[in-house]
C-alpha cells in the first residue's frame, strides 16, 4: 500500500491550500478590525494616511510584485525546463528582492519612529482616536506581514539548498511548488495592505 | 523487523506499538509517525491534563462548602476557574476526541494506512506539548497565574498584573496545532478513502471528525490573531481594545466569540459522531436517517458559525444585533434535535444490547438534552437577562461540554477500547461506575443550574448564606462524579494490564475497524479494502452469534 508519488503531490497541494486559507483568516481578522476602525474614524485615517510615504509603498508593491514573477520563473525552470541551476539562480533572485523589501520597510518604520508615530509615543497621543488606531493597526498588520516574508525567505533559502542539493527535482517538486504558494500569499497579503494603507483618499 | 518485534518480548500483545519502529521503547513512540502511536501519545497527554483540571475543579468545591470558607484566597480561586477553564477547555475538550480517536481510527474508518501527513500529525503533538508547557509555565513564571477567567475579556486582561501574555502565547501555539491537525484530517478524508468509499459510505464518526474539521480550519486562525492582538496591546499599547485610545473592548469579545463559540462545536462534534456510530451497533439495526445526520452535522458547523453574538446579549451590543443572534441561536437548535430524533428512532424496533459503551452514549443524550434545553433558556434574550453569568451557564455548559463531550469521549473509550489494546474490561463494573458517575453529575451540575436560577453568580469566592444548603449538596455531588470517574478509569488501567484478550469484534459492529484484529497490526489492513456497501449494513450471523450469548 505505498502511496504514489502522484497522490503524495495532490495530498500536499490540497494541505498547502487549506493551510493558506487559515492564513487569509488570520489577516482576516485583522481585516475586519480595519474596517470596523475605518468606518467610524474615516477623516482620521486618511490624514494619518496622508503621513506614509506613498512612493516607499509603490516601491515596495514593485519589489514583491517582480519577486513573485522570478518565484514563477524558479519554479518553472526546473518542472518545464529542467533547468536546476536556474531554478536556484530565480530562488535567490526572489529572496534578494524579499530583502530589499524589508530594507525599505525598515526605513518607512524608522522615519514614523522619528515622527513620534508610534503606539505609546507622546506625539502620537496627542492625535485623534482614529489616527492612534490606524497606526496601531498599520505597525500590527505590516509587522506581521514583514514576519510572513521573513519565515517565506527562510523557506525560500531552504529550497534554494534542496535544490541544489538534488533533493527537490524535477520529479519531486511538490515542495517547491508549495513554498511558491507561499510566497505567492505573502505577495497578495501586500496588495491588499498597500491600498489600505497607503491609498486612502 | 521480525527480530525486533521478538526482542521486545513483553509488548507483543500491542502490534502497532513495537513493530516497525526504528527505535524501540519510549523513544521510538515519541518519534513514530504512525497515527495509532500520536494517537496514544495524545490519549497520555490529554488524559493527564484532564486529571489535572479535575483536581482543580474539586479544590474550588471545596472552598465553596460554607459562605465563609477560608480554604482558598480569592486570588487563587480566581487564579483556579482559569486555569481549570483554559486547561479544560484548551488543552482537553477541544483537541480531546479529534487527536486521540481521530489519530487512532479515523484513517481505520476509511480503510486507509496512515493520515495524509504523517509527520505534520507528530509535529502537531510536539506543538500541541510547547503550547501546553508554556501555558502550565505561565503559572509558576512571573507574577502569579492567569486570573483573568478564560476567555482573557479585556480591559481586565490588559490591566492584571499576572502573567497573562505567556499564557495566551501558549493558547495561540494551542490553536496552531488545532489547525495543522484539522488540516490533516481535511485532507486525509478526502484522500485516504479505499476504493468504493464514497463519502456515503462513511462511518457517521468520519462525518463528524470532517465538519469539525473544517471548523477548526477557518475558526481557530482568528482567535490566533485575536490573542496576538491582546499581547501587542500588552507589550506595545497598540490601542485596538484600550478605550482610551478609542479601541472598542466590545470588539475583542467580538473577535472572542467568533472563534469560541464555533470551538464549542469542535467540541461537540465529534462525539456526536460516535454516538450516531454506537446507536446501530447497539439495536442492530441500521441507522435511521444517515443523510439527515451527516448534513445535520454539516448544518451544525455553519450555521453554528454565526451566532456568536449570543454571549454578548448584555455586553451591550445593539437590540438588532441581539435578535438576530438569538435567531440564529434557535435555529442551529434544530440540526441538534434531528440528530437525537435519529438516534432514538435508531432504537426503535431495535434489538437494543445495553453494554458499557451505549449505556454512556443514553448518558449523552440524557444529558446532552438537558445542556440543549436550557441553552434555549440562555439563548431566549429575555431569560438571558436574568440567569447570564449566574451557575445556570455555568451548569448548562457543563452539560453540555462534560456531559455531551465528555461522554462521548467515555463512551468512544468504552466501545474502542478492545480494538485499541486488545483487552477486556469487566462490564459489570464499568455499569456500576457509570450509575455513580450518572448520579454524581447529576447532582452536581443540576444544583448548579437551581443555584444560578435562584441568583447565584458564577465566579464568586463565596457567596450569601442563604446558598449554602445547595452549595453543599453540589459539593457532594461533585465528590461523588469524582468517584464515578476514578472507578471509570481504575477498571479501564486495570484492564489494560489484567485484562482478558478481546476478540477482533466483541460488539459485531460492521464498519471497518471491527474487520481487523485486535489490536490493529502496524498497516492496519493486509490488503487494501474494498467497500460494497454502507457502515451498518450488519450481517446475518452477527445476529444469530448475538442471541447465542
Amino acid at each position: 500500500m505505498e502511496l504514489e508519488a502522484r497522490d503524495q503531490k495532490v495530498f500536499s497541494r490540497v494541505g498547502m491550500w487549506l493551510f493558506l486559507l487559515s492564513e487569509i483568516l488570520i489577516f482576516g481578522g485583522l481585516f475586519l478590525v480595519y474596517a470596523m476602525y475605518r468606518a467610524k474614524h474615516p477623516a482620521d485615517f486618511h490624514a494619518a494616511s496622508m503621513e506614509l510615504s506613498r512612493f516607499d509603498g509603490t516601491l515596495n508593491t514593485t519589489i514583491l510584485l517582480t519577486s513573485s514573477l522570478t518565484a514563477v520563473l524558479a519554479i518553472f525552470s526546473l518542472q518545464e525546463l529542467n533547468k536546476p541551476r536556474r531554478t536556484a539562480l530565480y530562488l535567490a533572485a526572489t529572496i534578494g528582492f524579499g530583502f530589499a523589501f524589508l530594507v525599505v520597510k525598515a526605513f518607512e518604520w524608522g522615519a514614523k519612529f522619528q515622527h513620534g508615530l508610534y503606539p505609546r509615543a507622546a506625539e502620537l497621543g496627542t492625535r485623534p482616536h482614529g489616527e492612534i488606531l490606524y497606526f496601531g493597526l498599520y505597525f500590527t498588520m505590516t509587522g506581521l506581514h514583514a514576519l510572513h516574508v521573513i519565515i517565506g525567505m527562510v523557506v525560500l533559502s531552504v529550497m534554494l539548498a534542496w535544490v541544489l542539493g538534488k533533493k527537490v527535482t524535477q520529479q519531486r517538486s511538490a515542495v517547491l511548488e508549495n513554498a511558491g504558494l507561499y510566497w505567492h500569499l505573502v505577495d497578495i497579503i501586500w496588495i491588499f495592505l498597500f491600498p489600505l494603507f497607503y491609498l486612502i483618499s | 523487523m521480525a527480530s525486533h518485534a521478538e526482542s521486545a518480548g513483553h509488548h507483543t500483545a500491542f502490534p502497532w506499538f513495537t513493530d516497525h519502529g526504528r527505535r524501540p521503547g519510549l523513544r521510538g513512540f515519541l518519534t513514530s509517525t504512525n497515527h495509532k502511536r500520536i494517537g496514544m501519545l495524545y490519549m497520555a497527554a490529554v488524559l493527564s491534563f484532564f486529571t489535572i483540571a479535575v483536581i482543580l475543579g474539586v479544590l474550588m468545591r471545596i472552598q465553596m462548602l460554607s459562605p465563609d470558607s477560608t480554604f482558598l484566597t480569592g486570588q487563587a480561586y480566581n487564579a483556579m476557574f482559569t486555569v481549570h477553564g483554559i486547561i479544560m477547555i484548551f488543552l482537553v475538550v477541544i483537541p480531546g476526541i479529534p487527536t486521540i480517536f481521530g489519530n487512532f481510527f479515523l484513517p481505520i474508518l476509511i480503510g486507509g494506512e496512515d493520515m495524509s501527513f504523517p509527520r505534520l500529525n507528530l509535529f502537531s503533538w510536539y506543538l500541541y506539548m510547547t503550547g501546553a508547557f508554556v501555558v502550565l509555565a505561565s503559572l509558576a513564571l512571573g507574577t502569579g497565574p492567569v486570573d483573568t477567567g478564560w476567555t482573557f475579556y479585556v480591559p481586565y486582561s490588559l490591566k492584571s498584573t499576572v502573567n497573562v501574555p505567556l499564557a495566551v502565547f501558549g493558547v495561540f501555539l494551542l490553536g496552531m496545532s488545532s489547525i495543522l491537525t484539522g488540516i490533516n484530517i481535511v485532507t486525509t478524508t478526502h484522500q485516504m478513502r479505499a476504493p468504493g468509499m464514497s463519502f456515503f459510505r462513511m462511518p457517521l464518526s468520519v462525518w463528524g471528525l470532517y465538519s469539525t474539521a473544517w471548523v477548526q480550519v477557518l475558526a481557530t486562525p482568528v482567535i490566533g490573531i485575536t490573542l496576538v492582538l491582546i499581547m501587542l496591546e500588552r507589550l506595545f499599547g497598540i490601542g485596538v481594545f484600550d478605550a482610551s485610545k478609542g479601541g472598542d473592548p466590545i470588539l475583542y469579545q467580538h473577535l472572542f466569540w467568533i472563534y469560541s463559540h464555533p470551538a464549542v462545536y469542535i467540541m461537540i462534534l465529534p462525539a456526536m459522531g460516535i454516538i450516531s456510530d454506537l446507536f446501530p451497533v447497539f439495536s442492530r439495526k441500521n441507522i435511521f436517517g444517515y443523510k439527515t445526520i451527516a448534513f445535520s452535522s454539516l448544518a451544525i458547523a455553519s450555521v453554528g458559525s454565526l451566532v456568536w453574538g449570543h454571549h454578548m446579549y448584555v455586553s451591550g451590543q445593539s437590540d438588532t444585533a441581539s435578535i438576530v443572534f438569538s435567531f440564529l441561536t434557535f435555529l442551529v437548535a434544530v440540526p441538534s434535535a434531528i440528530k437525537v430524533f435519529n438516534w432514538v428512532a435508531t432504537m426503535y424496533k431495535g434489538s437494543v444490547k445495553v453494554d458499557p459503551p451505549f449505556l454512556y452514549a443514553l448518558g449523552f443524550i440524557a444529558l446532552f438534552a438537558i445542556g440543549g434545553l436550557t441553552g434555549l433558556v440562555l439563548g431566549a434574550l429575555s431569560t438571558d437577562v436574568h440567569t447570564h453569568d449566574t451557575y445556570f451557564v455555568v451548569g448548562h455548559f457543563h452539560y453540555i461540554i462534560f456531559g455531551g463531550m465528555g461522554f462521548g469521549l467515555f463512551a468512544a473509550l468504552h466501545y474502542w477500547f478492545p480494538k485499541m489494546f486488545g483487552k477486556t474490561y469487566d462490564f459489570k463494573f464499568a455499569t456500576v461506575s457509570f450509575i455513580v458517575l450518572f448520579v454524581g453529575f447529576n447532582l452536581f451540575y443540576m444544583t448548579m443550574l437551581i443555584l444560578g436560577w435562584a441568583g447565584m453568580p458564577r465566579r464568586y469566592y463565596s457567596y450569601l448564606p442563604k446558598y449554602t444548603d445547595l452549595q453543599v449538596i453540589a459539593t457532594v455531588g461533585s465528590w461523588i462524579m469524582v468517584g464515578g470517574l476514578g472507578m471509570m478509569f481504575g477498571n479501564l488501567v486495570h484492564a489494560f494490564f489484567r485484562g482478558k484478550k478481546a476478540e477482533a469484534n466483541p460488539w459485531g459492529g460492521a464498519t471497518l475497524e471491527w474487520q481487523i484484529s485486535s489490536p490493529p497490526s502496524f498497516e492496519n489492513f493486509e490488503k487494501v479494502p474494498v467497500i460494497t456497501h454502507g457502515p451498518y449494513v450488519f450481517a446475518k450471523e452477527a445476529k444469530a452469534g448475538e442471541k447465542g450469548k
